[in-house]
């Protein structure tokens, strides 16, 4: 035991220790929040927005179009000429111009005339501001009360209750989905990148040569546990940095980029919220009903047991190829392949998750811990039951077992053994030999 | 007490007898060499007696008792022919691991490290790293670490190839040394001068067989084919077979001649002495190490064999 952890004490210094650790764990997260803060912070927060100039000789639009966006400006005025027009669209003074000629109908066509170019969606909201606009301006000629009107147009209310769970709202579901497949791909990328990486620690070892010099001190498969804990060490080590960068972030930019969202979410007051603050301020409410507690732990259960798993297995790989990648690749495929086929059901699995496709991938433990992910955050018992969430546990950390056993007896002969790559069916062999 | 016994030792793999029923004794204090061609079976054997691997069948007694891997590679210190070290690891950081892979204290370790560094002028090297080494002081390394931790003993296969004659000398030193104070050295080569100048005894492999062992002085006595060295007052063409020995080389006035049997040197000596011819030289020639691998292995399929080798 003690040896384990001197293996583990070095595999992990040597990773932490180096440059590249801290820049991929700082810098990488950092770097993505960042893009994502500035795309966002520019379209909530956007200053340049378009001026149109009204011409309504006809007094058309009764000098108002109603508008939703701060994007665009209606200027109205009366009686400008053509050229003066022209001219100040040329000078960039309006990005464009609009005349409506006196006798103008509601039903004539309107020529919007620009000076500038005008993106596709302004150009969307423009045209559905002035077509609005017309069909209430005809709306209101028509003979009917405006009530009677009004009330034909309000939409019904639609909910969904869930009868076992009154927390299941709409925008829960939307968010435990987004929470459920975010927790997939996040183990998805971690049992491949984890395990690649014991997979090329081993090889180095064994390619270097120190391997022997090493199991002459220590048994095999001692230094086969130490490098995967060691590596799994730095993992947790990066996670834990990157929940605390994330919390963090989360309390020191939200504020920061949406004041509004955060002084609702603090009060409770978030009904009559409308627009992106409120939208905001309802995803955070959403958040807050998601059993945290509940998610992280079982995130933390799936990315031991399944990088575990994996990583004995990728550990085996490593040890009876002598010549690098070339090597590995196609011993890795029958490994990597049904880390791929989890990410597969787990897509389908946010969308369904009790459908029997969901519930299997969910307790093979082969895709359990990717699988599994995705179903926990839309909520336990209502989308997986407690049993199984049992079984899918105790399989998986049963089949680690397994996977390190054999992967211990592949190790021990792989690691010395050089010359030509195995096939399948002789690290079956080395695995069921004696000694 | 011999240090280590190895009693019928067996260990097959599919496609052949890697070591097959291998036996010899090694008292403490000994550089013992252990020879063969390529493929006879030496590392095989090595591992097995280093823990590594397990023999099929037969035992391995150390120090009076049953091999325990678990806690006896403490006491052996093993350096294999393919040298091997962390690339990217600080030479100290790196020592230092391995020695407490060996069982010592962080303590312990630092003064050995320490001590060793000091003998063999690398106490610079601490925080370099093994990339940045050349091949012969990466050697040096690897001794250091082999040793560091006083191993009962020593297991050294070829030591010294990839070593310039300083560096050989600095490392042979420290092996004798070593025997000086009480450690047991196994060298395994086929570099036969070199075993003759450093072993006691030896043990030769081939084809996973032990052929020969005993004290190198022995074997050379027993592999003698009577070959005695002249030097005469005259032309040695001029000397005619007689009933006491016949000629085998002439030259000048030295001569090479095979004693038959139920004669001694001093029968040769005799004759010369009576037929009034001064010697000025006489001397038996024993067969080198070398004559005998060859000529012990010389003819088996041993070179074939290493082909195979899974």
């Amino acid at each position: 035991m003690n040896k384990i952890l001197l293996v583990l004490k070095r595999e992990f210094l040597s990773r932490v220790q180096k440059k590249t650790f801290l820049l991929v764990t700082i810098g990488l997260p950092v770097l993505i929040f960042g893009i994502y803060a500035a795309i966002f912070y520019f379209s909530v927060n956007s200053t340049s927005s378009t001026k149109i100039m009204v011409v309504d000789d006809a007094g058309l639009f009764k000098d108002t179009i109603a508008t939703n966006s701060k994007d665009v400006v209606y200027q109205f005025t009366h009686g400008v000429g053509k050229s003066e027009l022209e001219q100040k669209a040329k000078n960039k003074d309006i990005d464009g111009y609009i005349v409506i000629p006196a006798g103008a109908t509601l039903d004539d066509q309107i020529n919007l005339i620009t000076g500038s170019k005008i993106g596709i969606m302004t150009r969307q909201t423009i045209t559905s501001a002035i077509q609005a606009r017309l069909e209430k301006l005809k709306m209101d000629a028509l003979p009917i009360s405006q009530d009677l009107l009004k009330k034909a147009k309000t939409e019904n209310k639609v909910d969904i209750v869930n009868v076992n769970d009154k927390n299941d709202s709409g925008m829960r579901a939307g968010v435990s989905y987004g929470v459920g497949i975010f927790c997939g791909i996040l183990i998805y990328m971690i049992l491949l990148l984890y395990g690649t990486s014991v997979m090329r620690g081993v090889m180095e070892e064994k390619v270097s040569r120190i391997a022997e010099i090493v199991v002459s001190s220590i048994k095999p498969f001692q230094l086969m546990m130490g490098k995967i804990l060691g590596i799994g060490a730095v993992g947790l080590l990066q996670f834990l940095i990157w929940i605390v960068l994330g919390v963090g972030l989360r309390l020191i930019l939200i504020p920061i980029l949406f004041p509004e969202a955060a002084h609702m979410v603090a009060s409770g007051t978030m009904g009559a919220a409308s627009g992106p603050a409120g939208d905001m301020a309802g995803i955070m409410q959403a958040l807050s009903t998601i059993n945290f507690p509940l998610i992280i732990t079982m995130f933390f259960v799936y990315f031991l047991g399944g990088y575990l798993l994996y990583a004995s297995l990728f550990a085996a790989i490593g040890c009876s190829v002598s010549d690098g990648q070339q090597d590995a690749q196609g011993l890795q495929l029958p490994i990597t392949l049904p880390i791929i086929i989890g990410f597969v059901i787990m897509m389908q699995a946010v969308n369904d998750p009790t459908s029997g496709l969901a519930v299997f991938g969910s307790i093979f433990p082969l895709t359990s811990p990717i699988v599994m992910m995705a179903r926990v955050t839309q909520g336990v018992p209502d989308a997986v039951s407690w049993w199984e969430l049992t079984i899918s546990i105790l399989l998986l950390f049963g089949s680690f077992i397994f996977t390190t056993w054999f992967a211990g007896k592949i190790y021990r002969t792989g690691i010395l053994m050089y010359g030509k790559k195995p096939t399948w069916k002789e690290l079956i062999k080395w695995a069921l030999r004696k000694n | 007490m011999a240090i280590l016994e190895l009693s019928h030792l067996k260990k097959y793999y599919a496609t052949q007898k890697a070591v097959d029923d291998v036996s010899f004794s090694i008292e403490p204090g000994q550089i013992f060499g252990l020879l063969g061609p390529n493929g006879a079976g030496k590392t095989t054997l090595l591992r097995m007696i280093t823990g590594i691997f397990y023999p099929d069948e037969g035992h391995i007694n150390f120090n009076g008792q049953k091999f325990d891997p678990e806690n006896d590679i403490q006491k052996i210190g093993y350096m294999p022919e393919e040298r091997g070290l962390y690339k990217k690891m600080k030479i100290g950081d790196q020592a230092m691991f391995l020695a407490r892979l060996k069982g010592l204290s962080h303590t312990e370790a630092l003064s050995k490290i320490k001590y060793w560094f000091e003998r063999l002028e690398m106490q610079s090297w601490w925080d370099k790293k093994v990339e940045d080494l050349s091949k012969g002081m990466s050697q040096k390394l690897q001794f250091v670490i082999t040793v560091l931790h006083e191993p009962k003993l020593i297991i050294l296969d070829e030591p010294f190839s990839g070593l310039d004659p300083v560096n050989a000398n600095l490392i042979k030193d420290q092996i004798f040394e070593l025997a000086q104070k009480g450690s047991t050295i196994i060298f395994s080569t086929h570099r036969m001068e070199q075993v003759e100048e450093i072993c006691d005894q030896i043990a030769l492999i081939n084809l996973g067989k032990k052929v020969l062992d005993g004290k190198v002085s022995d074997i050379r006595q027993q592999y003698k084919e009577n070959l005695y060295e002249l030097k005469i007052d005259r032309d040695a063409a001029s000397i005619a077979p007689s009933g006491i020995f016949e000629p085998v080389n002439q030259a000048d006035n030295k001569m090479i001649v095979r004693i038959h049997e139920n004669h001694t040197g001093n029968d040769l000596l005799r004759y010369f002495l009576d037929q009034n011819i001064q010697v000025q030289h006489f001397g038996e020639i024993l067969p080198s190490l070398n004559e005998i691998f060859i000529r012990l292995v010389h003819g088996t399929n041993a070179v074939t064999r290493s082909f195979h080798n899974i």
